[in-house]
């Protein structure tokens, strides 16, 4: 662990004096993600820019430099019977922070625990001018100056290099608990909905192949009665089951096939897609494995008013997140320029016109 | 305020063709141009900054704004977007030689999505009419600033307001699900979806809290959370702020996170009672009001587990609302707090700073050194869970000179919040009233990347000018006048001192 922040800082001067594009990577376990570009860019690594900077746990904030491995905020907060609510998949010991933020990554409990630009309370950010600033701060509340924190969220580092992160961190629940129900995907996306709309500690709701899994978590009591309420069957190594789905270790992640994500309005009815599907976030969020039409994916994303994106794999030089309309995609461009004049940071990463 | 730059013959006429220009598509009432009727628009909720608009304009339609934003964007006329007046900050506060777009026309409910737990609203519906539109089908919206009966959605979505229960259930920007927005060119665009996250860069994050500078607000989406079975307060008395302040700790410690949990100090504490009759301990020197909810068999759990702290921490009173009614008086003497101490002052000024939690004994100590110096005296009420602390200067307006030495006490707490790891505003933004704190927490490069993001939204700076963040000249008078400490400096030194170790 380390502040590299001057070398960092000293390597983006270099390249806006030399011209040269900048792709600014963690611990790259998420290089498969975002667009594939042919320009040709110099790596600006935040691997060894590491390390917890201050962790107050009565204050529940946490600060870290963005190349600090998930596992390692991980264990820190485990010490302290705290976690990172949002649930961040952990594709290996090398995910960062950093890379989470940028791609804005949120795992199962995410309707009910928030994301984690929810969680988000100040970064320090090194612009396309070579300029360490800071944004944000580290307290719960602070609405001084415009959010830029959060904006960073699935910029895919468009707009600078994140360098240090502020988080708000919660407490473990008391007692978690999962209910397995067997039914239709159809009948799932109706109980799902229905449960969320019920004042019970539900933390999360996930279907997959006929088996509906509701999470409980809170105090002992409040999760024992809302059990005896739902019903279903007691699900054995529940804390494997969300972990594996947190980290996209489940089986259905497994796949070669190419993967597609939406997110969705929950109440949406199922979509007329061909299986595998995972249906995770009470029906906000809904994965496909397969060979899909783009057209038709922005399209059946679009009528269920969410967005899509080309997840993993397929074609990954043509668009791979859902289109803007075009005066969001100009107001992009110039807030992209406001932080990035030269256009140095990950271009084309995110979007070919960003 | 802003110095007049125009002539009143000049000023008269302008007003008049502009007026003129507005009544060929807006009922002619709605386009105000008499000083009488412009008076009420002087100013919002800090009614210390006062401006006379050039016009106060109240469009029906989405087309009407869009059209008199095309003119203004035209014509080079500032424009201040208002809601419902109820801001803390003169973020509100009409530009001299601009025109004020009230949302107020802009009040129907236009959804309650039942099944996904969502509703789609004009900007200018009242934050407490949401709640209670969604009522008869169990949800309700999280969000609840103290002003929630009066203010509304678009002016929460500009300040990113925040509330007493925000701890447990998130700011404004938690609770949005979509906006749409008007530019001030009067391009009509929408960020966020129906889904809980939208691809690229986060402009929904962006665009909340950005006080009116960056677009005017026209359609909201927000989330819908199922109502808890049960709440209960317990109200604790305590002989001083810091065992208080070790017991919000110690909650949290416990790993429950309150509904809400608020903190007043003595002298709050008897004006709230002397008002509001709420029975509260008047011998205390610190009151805590922990609001637990959720499930009925939660509630009792962490009820338990909260009055038994209570008691052993050292409390000198501890009670729980046994009924709904009781519940509502007990809190009832917290959310009167501000007229309460308005009632046996003259004036009060409230201040707006973020702290750490642990920083809280050392920072009433120093208030309490600036109030002996300023010869003001302070009252303090404080949303403890999140660090949020609203202190209220008295003072009298009519004794010459004590405006300008509650505003120098004011300011030099907000800078004390900076030193110490925090922020210049929690909740009420910065608009007109905090420009001058700004670069206590803000270096220059920070500034001008404000300035220039906002350029990426309003090219001509035309959107409620002069607000929100400074000029880079005023940031360097500000500082070289009376400021002596360096943006952020102390942060550094606090990371190193503080918290867990980590090898």
């Amino acid at each position: 662990m380390a502040d590299l922040t001057s070398q960092l800082v000293d390597q983006v001067r270099s390249a806006l004096d030399a011209g040269q594009k900048l792709r600014i990577e963690g611990g790259a376990t998420k290089s498969f993600m975002g667009r594939t570009t042919e320009a040709e860019q110099e790596t600006i690594s935040l691997k060894q820019h590491s390390g917890i900077v201050s962790y107050q746990p009565i204050e529940l904030v946490m600060t870290a430099r963005a190349g600090t491995p998930l596992v390692e905020l991980k264990a820190a907060l485990e010490e302290q019977n705290q976690m990172l609510a949002f649930e961040p998949p952990v594709f290996s010991e090398a995910s960062t922070l950093g890379g989470t933020l940028a791609t804005n990554q949120s795992g199962p409990g995410r309707p009910w625990w928030g994301s984690v630009r929810d969680h988000v309370l100040g970064v320090r950010l090194i612009n396309g001018k070579g300029e360490h600033l800071r944004f944000g701060g580290q307290v719960m509340k602070n609405v001084a100056g415009y959010d830029v924190s959060r904006l960073q969220a699935g910029a895919f580092g468009g707009l600078g290099v994140i360098s240090e992160i502020s988080l708000k961190v919660l407490p473990k629940p008391a007692v978690q608990r999962t209910l397995v129900t067997e039914c239709t995907q159809s009948e799932a996306l109706v109980l799902m909905n229905k449960r969320s709309g019920e004042p019970k500690p539900i933390t999360a709701a996930t279907w997959y192949k006929g088996r509906l899994y509701t999470r409980l978590a809170g105090a002992a009591s409040a999760v024992e009665a809302a059990a005896k309420a739902w019903g279903g069957d007691e699900l054995d190594d529940a804390q494997n089951f969300w972990l594996s789905l947190a980290d996209q270790q489940h089986e259905f992640f497994t796949t070669d096939a190419p993967l597609w994500r939406m997110s969705v309005n929950s109440k949406s009815p199922a979509f007329n897609l061909a299986e595998p599907t995972l249906i995770d976030w009470g029906g906000a969020q809904r994965w496909y494995a397969g060979e899909h039409d783009w057209q038709q994916m922005v399209s059946i994303a679009k009528h269920a008013g969410g967005q899509v994106s080309l997840y993993r794999g397929g074609d990954r030089s043509a668009e791979v997140l859902h289109p803007q309309a075009e005066a969001i995609q100009k107001l992009q461009q110039r807030l992209k320029a406001s932080f990035d004049p030269a256009g140095i940071f990950n271009p084309g990463r995110a979007y070919s016109w960003l | 305020m802003q110095t007049s730059t125009v002539s009143s013959a000049e000023r008269s006429s302008q007003r008049q063709s502009l007026a003129a220009r507005f009544a060929e598509f807006i009922d002619p009432h709605y386009v105000i141009a008499d000083q009488e009727t412009l008076k009420p628009y002087e100013c919002d909720g800090l009614s210390a900054y006062c401006e006379e608009a050039l016009i106060v304009v109240l469009p029906e339609t989405v087309e009407q704004a869009q059209q008199v934003l095309q003119i203004c964007h035209a014509e080079g006329v500032p424009v201040v977007a208002r809601g419902a007046g109820t801001g803390l900050c003169a973020g509100a506060m009409p530009h001299s030689e601009g025109v004020v777009l009230s949302m107020a026309k802009f009040n129907k409910i236009l959804e309650i999505d039942t099944q996904s737990r969502a509703a789609r609203v004009q900007p200018g519906v009242r934050n407490l009419a949401i709640s209670e539109a969604a009522a008869p089908v169990g949800l309700y919206y999280g969000p609840d600033p103290s002003s929630q009966i009066a203010c509304s959605i678009g002016g929460n979505v500009a300040e990113n307001s925040g509330g007493v229960h925000c701890l447990k259930y998130g700011l404004t920007v938690h609770n949005l699900l979509s906006v749409q927005f008007l530019t001030m060119d009067g391009e009509l665009l929408t960020i966020g979806s129906e889904g809980l996250d939208s691809c690229g860069m986060d402009l929904m994050a962006l665009f909340t809290g950005s006080e009116g500078l960056l677009g005017v607000v026209t359609e909201v989406r927000v989330k819908l959370l199922p109502r808890p079975e049960r709440a209960q307060v317990v109200v604790a008395g305590f002989d001083s702020v810091t065992k208080a302040g070790d017991a919000v700790g110690e909650i949290i410690a416990q790993g429950i996170i309150p509904g809400g949990l608020e903190m007043m100090d003595g002298f709050a504490i008897q004006a709230a009672e002397a008002f509001a009759k709420a029975g509260y301990p008047l011998d205390a020197q610190a009151l805590l009001l922990c609001e637990v909810d959720g499930t009925n068999e939660e509630v009792d759990e962490h009820i338990a587990t909260v009055e038994a702290l209570f008691h052993k921490l050292g409390a000198t009173s501890v009670r729980t609302s046994q009924s709904e009614e009781e519940r509502a008086r007990l809190w009832a003497g917290r959310k009167s707090a501000f007229p309460a101490v308005g009632r046996i002052s003259p004036d009060y000024y409230c201040m707006d700073g973020t702290i750490p939690r642990g920083q809280l004994s050392h920072v009433l100590l120093e208030m309490q050194k600036m109030s002996d110096h300023y010869g003001l005296r302070v009252a303090n009420v404080f949303h403890a869970g999140d660090g949020n602390l609203h202190p209220l200067i008295l003072f009298d307006a009519n004794v010459p000179g004590e405006l300008e030495r509650t505003e120098e006490f004011g300011g030099k707490i907000l800078e004390l919040c900076v030193e110490v790891g925090g922020c210049i505003t929690g909740e009420h933004g910065v608009g007109y009233e905090k420009l001058r704190q700004m670069p206590a927490q803000f270096s220059d490069a920070e500034i001008i990347q404000f300035h220039e993001l906002k350029r990426a939204f309003d090219r001509k700076e035309l959107l409620n000018p002069g607000k929100g963040i400074p000029t880079l000249r005023s940031c360097q008078e500000y500082r070289s006048l009376d400021m002596n400490i360096t943006p952020n400096a102390t942060v550094e030194s606090q990371q190193g001192s503080q918290g867990v170790a980590h090898g």
